[in-house]
Formats: structure tokens, sequence, C-alpha cells
């Protein structure tokens, strides 16, 4: 397993996906699952840049692991931030016109529809989100 | 993420290339702000664009709301199959005009 401490601000966004998507590269994941994961690293880094630490600045720790038997990878995103639940939330009406339309809750809704499975679990002070992919 | 603007008789066109992400997304947005004043047709062509998250979808819900609201046009055109399925995905295919 792999793993990945950063300091939760948006810039660092590009840090995280280039080491995620080495591991990956090294796991003959295909462009498409790799494009997905990707996308859903932006909505889950980007909330707790956003939301975790309030006005204050903490840290992420991404951790990646190939499921081998499986052909699959596990991706967990840990935190030491307010506790919140991303997946609590109610999916959003993706079928309201333009006017009636917000952005709220899409990214973690592409989280969701993409990924194989996504699971939160608040433990020893931690948020921790783990998506799992076949790749 | 590069984008370059190029005029196409009265339209103007945006081309975004890279990645449109959280990191990304407020360049477009300042950039397309200023554009959506000023022009009355304007295309964003997304051939070299990698992926799109939601950040970027914000920006192109607002500029397209903005469109709308002055009886302007957007056109998105040239998208990957992943740009699409993002676009499929959250039902932007239904207010937004790709071609």
């Amino acid at each position: 397993m792999m793993k990945l401490r950063v300091k939760a601000v948006i810039e660092n966004v590009d840090l995280l996906t280039e080491f995620v998507n080495e591991q990956l590269e090294g796991m003959d994941c295909s462009m498409r699952a790799m494009t997905q994961i990707d996308i859903a690293l932006d909505e889950l880094f980007s909330n707790i840049c956003n939301y975790a630490y309030g006005e204050g600045v903490g840290h992420v720790t991404v951790y990646v692991e190939e499921l081998e038997e499986k052909g699959s990878v596990r991706i967990t995103l840990a935190d030491e931030g307010i506790p919140f639940d991303p997946l609590a939330h109610e999916d959003p009406d993706v079928t309201l016109g333009l006017k009636d339309r917000t952005i709220g809750g899409l990214g973690i809704f592409m989280v969701k529809r993409t990924m194989d499975d996504v699971q939160y679990e608040h433990k020893n002070g931690l948020n921790m989100l783990t998506v799992i992919k076949s790749l | 993420m590069d984008i370059t603007q190029s005029q196409e008789g009265d339209k103007l066109v945006v081309s975004v290339s890279g990645r449109l992400n959280t990191g990304t997304a407020p360049q477009l947005d300042t950039e397309l702000s200023t554009v959506v004043n000023e022009q009355d047709a304007l295309v964003l062509d997304f051939s070299d664009l990698a992926y799109i998250s939601s950040a970027g979808l914000r920006v192109i819900l607002s500029t397209q709301k903005a469109m709308s609201r002055k009886k302007g046009s957007l056109v998105v055109r040239n998208c990957k199959p992943e740009i699409l399925e993002v676009f499929e995905m959250t039902g932007f295919v239904d207010f937004l005009t790709i071609e």
C-alpha cells in the first residue's frame, strides 16, 4: 500500500492526482477508469479542502492499494477535520431544467455513480472516505 | 489547463485543454465571466480537454445561465467520450447545446 500526506489546500490537487495516477499506471489501469478516479479524487479532495477544517488548514492522507484478486483498486482519503459523512446527503435531481439547476451535491453524486463502492467511516478521530474501482 | 480564444465569424471560440478541475476552474470562470458580457455567440471547444469535475460543471452552468438570460447562444463542441459521459450522468445534456 502506498500513501501520500499533503496539506489540504486546493493547490495540492495536482500533486495528489499525479501521485495516484502513478500508482494506477503501475496497475495497468484503463484510461477510462483513471479518468473517473481522477474526477472522484477532485471531488473528495476539494470537499476536504473547503469544509473539513473550517477556517483552519489541516492535512489529508491518501492511501492507494491494489486488490489483486479482484483487479481493482482501493483508495482512501483520511482527514482529521470535523466529522462529516458526505454520503449522507440526498442525491441532487439531475432532471431539473436550467433555471432550477444548482451545482450542490453533483460532485459526490458522480463519485457514487462512477465508483464500484463508496464508504464513509469516522474512526479514531479521522474521516475516512474509501472508494473501490475496478481497473 | 490552457485557455485560448479565437474568433470564428461572429462567434467567439474558447478552447480549453488539460484538466478542468477544482484547481483550474476559477481561471476559466474569470475568463468566461468577462466574455459573457461582451459576446452573444460563444463556443466552448473541448477537443483537448482530458476531464471535467463538478467545479468545471459549475462554471459551465453559470455560463449557460448567463447566456440564456441575455438570449445569446452557447455551444459546447468536440467533447471526448469521458466528457460526454459526465454531461449525460449529470443531466447537463438536457440544457446544453452539444455538437
